[in-house]
């Protein structure tokens, strides 16, 4: 079982919790404005705890939220939600051979609680899978502390702000502080020159491919990354002489 | 309690509510459904490595740039000064414990006064 003993009392474990320590305040604003904006679109209060405590995808739920009211059919709300959440299927390759030692049940928790952020932290604290069983230990309970957090943070303030919709001003914008959190994180992870490239490519095309449906703007814009830098990797790779600055 | 409990709650409406948490679930975990043995070609895992930063850009930069759906034409709006500054404070203690924090804590403070007091 994932949520077992043996991964809080590695020592990995309380890694994982101060790294996302440290963004939880912006978690903790955009989770408040995400539960408040679900009562304030028309969702009862029951409806909007239950997708506070359960769902932990705030791009998903801003998305369905609008569907749901209006009553669309639910294969097109799990459809819409799904495309929303099709960057989790990219960094699922990403994370297969670090989960596939685990039981079917426990990677299922794990991908669970693997959010954006939980993801890259993830990523950058363990750039290749466990070679031994102990290294895998740790990598998951590093995935289970800081997914915990994430989740903890998210759901309660979520719940928090379906309690308080009528209380906190939504004309402030302190759901900015989420996006300001990836900021920092963006940031942590321009290592390298061909990353700078990425984040520019990714966010341009994210930009012009914006009225695409369905958010496919961000699957659209992480291709169109990923293709990029492949290309001028190679590109580097023919003039051995500039290889040195590019980073890797 | 009355109060509390606002709007009519639909039963169809907490079976997709459920559901939207199995989308969570599958789309998250859709690579570690089955127990084949295969592995990525080495240009896929090559590629990857860039997806973390991409996906975030990509979340990131409309949020910061555009308003409905349109890029803005002004330079009179928090969010261009509070990214600015949360980058700037980013690199200059880059190295130090939570950076991110301050980031956050840096772009909200500049953030907060241009857009609740100027209404940028």
């Amino acid at each position: 079982m994932i949520l077992q003993r043996t991964y809080r009392h590695d020592p990995e474990f309380r890694h994982g919790v101060v790294d996302m320590l440290g963004v939880a305040p912006g978690i903790a604003a955009w989770g408040l404005m995400t539960g408040v904006a679900m009562v304030k679109s028309g969702m009862s209060t029951v409806e909007a705890l239950l997708m506070a405590a359960i769902v932990f995808a705030g791009s998903a739920q801003l998305a369905s939220i609008p569907l749901i009211l209006a009553g669309a059919p639910i294969w097109v709300i799990l459809a819409t939600a799904l495309c929303v959440n099709l960057r989790f299927v990219v960094f699922s390759v990403h994370m297969r051979p670090y989960v596939m030692h685990l039981p079917l049940r426990d990677r299922l928790i794990a991908g669970y609680l693997t959010g954006d952020l939980t993801y890259v932290l993830f990523v950058k604290r363990f750039p290749q899978p466990g070679a031994d069983a102990s290294e895998r230990t740790g990598q998951m309970a590093y995935l289970v502390g800081n997914g915990g957090i994430n989740w903890l943070t998210w759901t309660t303030c979520s719940v928090l702000g379906v309690v308080l919709a009528n209380a906190v001003p939504t004309q402030w914008g302190l759901g900015f502080a989420g996006i300001l959190a990836l900021l920092g994180m963006l940031c942590s992870l321009a290592s390298t020159r061909l990353r700078w490239i990425a984040a520019m490519v990714a966010g341009t095309a994210a930009v012009a491919a914006f009225a695409l449906p369905l958010k496919l703007n961000i699957l659209t814009a992480i291709a169109a990354a990923v293709v990029v830098c492949l290309a001028l990797e190679k590109a580097v790779q023919r003039q051995p002489k500039t290889r040195a600055d590019a980073g890797h | 309690m009355d109060n509390f409990f606002s709007g009519e709650t639909n039963a169809w409406t907490l079976l997709t509510i459920v559901a939207l948490a199995g989308v969570s679930v599958l789309s998250r975990s859709a690579f570690f459904l089955s127990d084949k043995d295969w592995a990525l070609p080495p240009w896929v895992q090559r590629g990857l490595q860039y997806a973390p930063i991409a996906a975030l850009a990509a979340v990131i930069v409309p949020e910061i740039v555009m308003t409905q759906g349109v890029l803005i034409h002004t330079l009179r709006d928090a969010r261009l000064y509070a990214a600015a500054a949360g980058v700037a404070y980013f690199f200059w203690r880059k190295g130090a414990g939570q950076v991110v924090l301050g980031t956050i804590v840096v772009g909200m403070s500049v953030y907060l006064p241009l857009h609740v007091g100027l209404g940028w």
